[in-house]
């Protein structure tokens, strides 16, 4: 069975090297500071361990309040995993760092966020719409999207 | 005399035989050697997400099925679980049982799918993909007997399946089950000692166990790279853990050791399928479950090992009838990221292999 990484050990580790990284703890995830994100990403990585080496999946949520993009972290090696999340409250141009830089496997899953979602990836290389056409207006995902009915 | 010499730049789809449906390339050319790659996507992107929200949690199943068409039953599985455990529930466990026997015949027609039109890309044209329509079939033939549907099946249910096995379904079964292991051994022995299969396949787009890990890819194309990840072994979901069965591993993480993984997978598939059959317990096939369900409000995160990778479904609840939010984490999607890298300095004719071996469905690229 892949083990839940429990949230608070994981907590104290980051804690340690970055002490304003974690913003809140749930049993099973964790809240970060989106400007930290990057290194402690890099550090959940590298670290032995940890060994985070695998981001399974990256989505985003609209809770119109803010925006949540969800990070699903496994190591193959202790069969462990967790779960990272960010909010952000801006609703104009939200946007969090990219962390193409750590694992590649994020470069299409931002894209995509970006394009359905419209949340901006920073330091992400090539951010640009992946389904949708560039000209199309507006980002479907969002909760003030409406479908129009024919 | 010095030629002048520039690349060339050459837009491969959306409407190519080897793209496995509308898949674009912009591909810039040094003579035969690709230089660098653009992929384009979206040409069948319906927005499933998002007509998600709309629907009932019963009514998305049906979308599901839209979403990798070739293997619709472990779409239904992944959703489902995905529900189950948004609500706390568990299906009985002879739902369980049915629906990891379903997803098992989903497997092997999946790459009875992918070997043939491995095969045909490479230019044996025809008669291969035949062989595996054929076989695939039979398993349709199944899919029909249970649910009245062979391609979008919408079998599986919150809290079990659709509905019970009809009784001709075991004798039908058994006389698959007789037949297709040798069907595989032909297809082995017709193709794996191949000479140009194995000058198109051995040492061709390899792509390290490292890149693999790093650039998310999961399913048959990790494993080919030597990652021991299973998710029916590492964690198991329904009744995985009281099942025998190997997990092939490959060596190079190359178009070889990616198509013979499959071979291979497929066995093991047919002794889960078996045993499965043979274990089959009594009982309700299905949970007694109102109409309209309303999960808690809360999120949660359902995944299988989908023939193509790992097939996720993010939900996320508000308390009423209909998903607040349904993020699908696409395994076809997700391992193309690394398409770039393994395809940048190989000729043009080993572009369609390469592609065809990490065996991506369109219809779940873009949903």
């Amino acid at each position: 069975m892949t083990r839940r990484y429990p949230a608070d050990d994981l907590a104290g580790k980051i804690r340690t090297r970055f002490p304003d990284a974690v913003a809140d703890t749930a049993p099973a995830e964790l809240y970060l500071e989106r400007d930290r994100l990057r290194d402690v990403c890099e550090f959940l990585r590298d670290d032995e361990a940890l060994d985070f080496r695998a981001l399974v999946a990256l989505n985003a949520v609209d809770y119109v309040d803010y925006f949540e993009v969800v990070y699903r972290l496994v190591s193959y090696r202790h069969n462990h995993a967790t779960v990272l999340k960010v909010r952000v409250y801006e609703r104009d141009e939200p946007s969090v760092p990219s962390v193409t830089s750590v694992w590649k496997g994020a470069e299409l899953q931002e894209r995509e966020v970006y394009d359905l979602m419209g949340v901006g990836f920073e330091g992400h290389p090539n951010l640009k719409r992946v389904f949708l056409w560039e000209g199309f207006e507006g980002h479907p995902l969002r909760r003030d999207f409406l479908l129009q009915r024919p | 005399m010095t030629l002048k010499t520039e690349p060339i730049t050459v837009n491969i789809g959306p409407q190519h035989p080897s793209t496995h449906g509308v898949f674009r390339l912009r591909v810039a050319f040094d003579g035969e050697v690709i230089q660098d790659v653009e992929p384009v996507f979206g040409y069948l992107h319906r927005g499933s997400e998002k007509l998600a929200e709309e629907r009932t949690y019963t009514q998305v199943v049906t979308l599901t099925d839209r979403l990798d068409y070739v293997a619709p039953m472990t779409s239904n599985q992944a959703y489902v679980l995905a529900v189950e455990r948004l609500m706390g529930i568990e299906a009985p466990e002879r739902g369980q049982y049915i629906r990891v026997m379903m997803a098992e015949l989903m497997r092997i027609a999946s790459h009875l799918m992918m070997i043939g039109f491995f095969l045909q890309d490479m230019g044996a044209f025809g008669t291969p993909l035949m062989y595996t329509f054929r076989e695939r079939e039979d398993i349709l033939d199944l899919f029909e007997m249970v649910c009245g549907a062979r391609i979008t099946v919408t079998y599986m249910r919150v809290g079990g399946v659709q509905a019970d096995l009809p009784p001709e379904f075991t004798p039908a079964l058994e006389r698959f089950l007789a037949k297709i292991p040798g069907q595989i051994d032909d297809l082995e022995q017709l193709l794996s000692g191949n000479e140009i299969l194995i000058a198109r396949t051995k040492n061709v787009g390899l792509l390290s166990a490292e890149a693999a890990i790093n650039g998310s890819v999961t399913g048959p194309a990790l494993r080919a790279s030597g990652v021991d990840w299973d998710l029916r072994k590492s964690d198991p979901y329904e009744i995985y853990d009281q099942l025998e069965f190997d997990v092939p591993i490959g060596e190079n993480g190359d178009n070889y050791d990616r198509f013979v993984l499959r071979l291979e997978e497929m066995r093991q598939s047919v002794r889960i399928v078996r045993q499965c059959k043979e274990q089959m317990p009594g009982g309700p096939h299905r949970l007694e479950l109102p109409m309209l369900l309303r999960p808690p409000a809360g999120d949660a995160y359902g995944r299988v090992e989908a023939p193509k990778g790992e097939l996720g479904f993010y939900l996320v609840s508000d308390g009423s009838i209909a998903p607040y939010r349904c993020a699908i984490r696409s395994p076809s999607f997700i391992n193309l990221t690394v398409l770039r890298d393994m395809l940048i300095g190989w000729k043009l004719a080993d572009m369609v292999t390469i592609f065809g071996s990490l065996d991506v469905n369109m219809g779940e690229v873009d949903r």
